[in-house]
């Protein structure tokens, strides 16, 4: 027992455009006024919370050739949302996905630097890509990248952004009015970037930034996203929720860093997860199954069939038994804009499955959604909470998690209110803020001036 | 009609680093130390905030600043490096609550989607206060940052072939307006219905692919944010000659130009209305603001000193596209008041000095504008169209389907 306590790091994930999000609750607010963010983020920051988290998406999710209606749809612009927050919060750490296949460099870059020195060192960079032509429908350039080419864009995209960042020192602005000497140096902010994806060159006019750079995010689970995230990432955002699944790929991303000469704590492992809190573990229970219950509608779970079925199955009951019809195999997909239809490579054996699982059960299709679906990650009483979140770092399974609450904007309320309390007292998570930056509340390093990246661990913040 | 009392003036600010003049930084009042944080961009805007200004725009670019018009120089003695616009007027946004704020975008070489949404998000941000000032880059280096097009080399504006780089640029501009404004729309205002009985978050119908394909790109829509409370926030452009007037014909609703003197103003004014009546817009609102680089003093002796001063530590007396006024707030007045019978219906200043010649537009020009009875006292409108007399718009596709 002489390892000492990990402390917890904790996020907010604004509610997204999915199911997860229940709107049809009383309690359930907008999703685009700001009011909704402001309440959120401040939520977050009361609680001492690291960071709060936006997701985006480029098009609007459609099925069956229409806008998919039964989910939360339309989110406002992440770095505009982003900068305003910055206004009405101190701490709290500010992260963006932002997407490397539909922007420029040149643009990401100055947009990150200018939100990092508008918080005073509080961003944060969510690395996606997307290479699907649907979204490519919204852009000047189509779907011009193949599949297999979006790590590498993604890749040579960051490594540009960092080049960009890295292209002024910080001690270039002397401002100096006796001599009139503005920049000490004629050549500030000049890069060159020669690469399969990018050829570009010139000054970038973005002084730089607290951070230096902000902290970057990878979200992929593929073999790709494993690596991208373990030689170019500070934070992974996963998605494994067990105990035995966390623990399995904390394992094997952390045993990645090695290849790139990384050390097992400059890269942090955020889950997702939700929770649903009771006043005892067996009402938290219940309120679990009601709001699963919330989260799938008969409509939502026939429309969720369909994603496996890949066929229209609006003529079915949802409280009746699955199809017997076999779903349609093709590359064309009845549901467009979502990464999950992805997931099913071979969906004939799910739904085969699936029909064993629902007759075992007596399971209706809206059983079956409910039960093979994502279920709450944490459930339970605030102590249960606490005490299983607890465990989850203590045993490797995470560094923290990105909480994604199912109401806007007061979901977090409770979890703030409730549980931070006995993570405090457990003295697994700050009572307040040490650092003023998004790097000091991860613990993470600050950049200085081009380093290298196979140590950038050494801290070299007095060069910052 | 002789008794009716003359128009109110409409009056924003240009705000660009520590000022217009290049030498401003070196200025006892000037903050260069202080040009990439926060607090300094919110010190501005609330200053022209208590002043009851319109609205603020804010220079930006896909590049360093240069004295080069089309290419990157290598000064050391001014300013350079700047932090993006959107996001400054955003981060300015929840700390006021009556200006415009008016950003500037490139359309060149940035993603009419992208822009369409950030803008819009401001708006709900400001609560119907956003606009966007749209411009253009002939500027080889800033092409060279993007690299997905070679932009033609022009070395002096005045030759064909320059022209002919300039219109197609300024055809693209009105291009990526014209997708930005539609996708604006591609929500209609009551989209989200939240009906619980049958789990429908929206009324797909009421919302809308564009559609638009045009010579340099297409664009499928719709938006992934709702429409802007204000439904079109303002687009507003700077225009020195017909190939941009025709940019405001077609897309804007504010023009600023800069003529020298009353009868250039007469025949910009002319020439902008002609361009519009053939766009087809006669009907609709399109100020036509005056730009004015001022300095502004007690005294007009004392503007000039200001002004000699600055120019040689600039090394060289400032000239630029707009007209330069030196002198007091009541002879500033009475200039505006001249060029506002040409047919500008306001003005956008552009403070030689941002530390200095903010707050003599905002506690000197201002009342005395009001005592002329050429300015508003409070601020009575929420939104930024509502400030300039723009009516909300009615929605393209729901008028389409009525």
């Amino acid at each position: 027992m002489s390892k000492p306590l990990k402390q917890i790091h904790l996020a907010a994930h604004f509610p997204g455009v999915n199911n997860t999000t229940v709107w049809s609750d009383p309690a359930a607010g907008s999703h685009i006024e700001f009011s909704s963010f402001v309440h959120f983020a401040r939520t977050a920051e009361r609680a001492k919370f690291d960071f709060l988290f936006l997701a985006e998406g480029l098009r609007l999710r459609e099925q069956g050739g229409t806008v998919y209606d039964l989910d939360v749809v339309g989110r406002p612009d992440t770095f505009t949302v982003l900068a305003a927050l910055a206004a009405v919060t101190d701490r709290l750490g500010l992260t963006g996905t932002i997407n490397s296949t539909f922007n420029e460099p040149y643009e990401v870059a100055r947009q990150f630097a200018s939100l990092d020195h508008l918080s005073g060192g509080r961003s944060a960079w969510n690395v996606v890509t997307s290479w699907d032509a649907f979204t490519g429908e919204n852009f000047r350039r189509g779907g011009f990248l193949p599949q297999e080419e979006r790590y590498s864009r993604a890749r040579e995209f960051l490594a540009t952004a960092h080049e960009l960042f890295d292209s002024w020192r910080g001690d270039e602005i002397l401002a100096d009015r006796a001599t009139g000497t503005f920049l000490r140096d004629a050549r500030a902010g000049a890069f060159v970037h020669r690469g399969q994806h990018f050829d570009i060159h010139g000054r970038f006019d973005v002084p730089r930034s607290p951070q230096g750079r902000p902290v970057i995010f990878q979200a992929g689970d593929s073999e790709e996203g494993r690596d991208f995230a373990a030689s170019d990432a500070d934070a992974i955002f996963s998605r494994h929720s067990t105990l035995k699944e966390g623990q399995a790929f904390y394992t094997d991303v952390k045993s990645r860093l090695a290849t790139y000469g990384r050390r097992p704590d400059q890269l942090l492992i955020l889950p997702a997860a939700t929770f649903v809190l009771g006043d005892t573990d067996q009402e938290a229970a219940e309120l679990a199954r009601e709001v699963r219950r919330q989260q799938v509608s008969g409509a939502t779970a026939i429309k969720h069939l369909e994603f496996v079925w890949n066929r229209d199955l609006s003529a079915y009951d949802p409280e009746g038994p699955l199809p017997d019809v076999d779903p349609v195999v093709s590359e064309e997909h009845i549901s467009r804009g979502r990464a999950q239809v992805r997931m099913y490579r071979d969906p004939v054996a799910v739904a085969r499955e699936w029909r064993q699982l629902a007759e075992a059960n007596k399971w209706s299709i809206r059983d079956l959604v409910i039960n093979t679906g994502n279920r709450q990650t944490f459930v339970g009483s605030p102590a249960t909470v606490a005490r299983d979140i607890n465990d989850f770092v203590q045993a490797d399974a995470a560094d923290g998690f990105i909480l994604v609450p199912h109401i806007t904007p007061g979901g977090l309320d409770p979890f703030a209110d409730q549980v931070v309390p006995l993570l405090q007292e457990r003295g697994v998570f700050r009572t307040d803020y040490e650092g003023t930056t998004l790097r000091d509340h991860l613990g993470l390093a600050h950049p200085g001036h081009r380093p290298d990246r196979r140590t950038a661990g050494s801290a070299e913040r007095a060069a910052s | 009609m002789s008794s009716t009392p003359p128009a109110h003036l409409h009056l924003a600010v240009a705000l660009d680093g520590t000022g217009w003049h290049p030498a401003s930084w070196r200025e006892p009042a000037a903050r260069p130390r202080d040009l990439f944080t926060a607090g300094y961009w919110t010190d501005l805007i609330t200053e022209a905030e208590r002043g009851l200004l319109d609205f603020v725009t804010i220079e930006d670019g896909l590049g360093p600043q240069s004295d080069h018009p089309w290419a990157a120089d290598e000064r050391t003695d001014r300013v350079r490096g700047r932090l993006d616009a959107v996001l400054i007027a955003s981060r300015v946004a929840p700390l006021t609550r009556h200006i415009g704020l008016v950003p500037t975008v490139v359309a060149t070489h940035t993603e009419p989607f992208h822009i369409s949404k950030a803008i819009a998000t401001l708006d709900h941000i400001s609560g119907g206060r956003a606009g966007l000032r749209v411009r253009i880059t002939a500027r080889q280096d800033e092409a060279a940052h993007f690299g997905r097009r070679t932009i033609r080399r022009i070395d002096s504006l005045g030759t064909p072939y320059a022209q002919e780089v300039i219109t197609e640029l300024f055809d693209e501009a009105a291009d990526h307006v014209e997708v930005v404004r539609r996708l604006w729309d591609s929500w209609e205002d009551d989209a989200e219905i939240r009906d619980a009985a049958t789990g429908r978050f929206i009324d797909r119908d009421k919302l809308h692919h564009i559609g638009f394909e045009g010579r340099f790109f297409s664009v499928k829509g719709p938006s992934i944010t709702p429409r802007p409370p204000q439904g079109q926030p303002p687009v507003t452009a700077l225009a020195h000659g017909t190939v941009p007037y025709r940019l405001l014909a077609r897309q804007a609703d504010i023009g600023y130009v800069t003529p020298h003197d009353t009868a250039q103003a007469r025949a910009i004014v002319a020439e902008i209305r002609a361009e519009q009546q053939a766009a087809g817009r006669a009907g609709q609102t399109l100020h036509v603001f005056g730009d004015l680089l001022v300095l502004l003093d007690d005294s007009r002796a004392e503007a000039e000193a200001r002004r000699d001063r600055l120019d040689a530590l600039a090394g060289e007396p400032y000239t630029g596209d707009a007209p330069v006024f030196t002198g007091t707030a009541r002879q500033l007045a009475d200039v505006l008041e001249e060029s506002a019978e040409q047919g500008l219906s306001g003005f956008r200043l552009r403070p030689a000095v941002a530390g200095h010649d903010l707050p003599r537009i905002t506690r000197d020009l201002v009342p005395e504008l009001q005592r002329r009875r050429r300015f508003r006292d409070a601020y009575g409108s929420g939104t930024l169209r509502g400030l300039l007399g723009l009516a909300r718009p009615a929605n393209r596709y729901s008028a389409a389907v009525a």
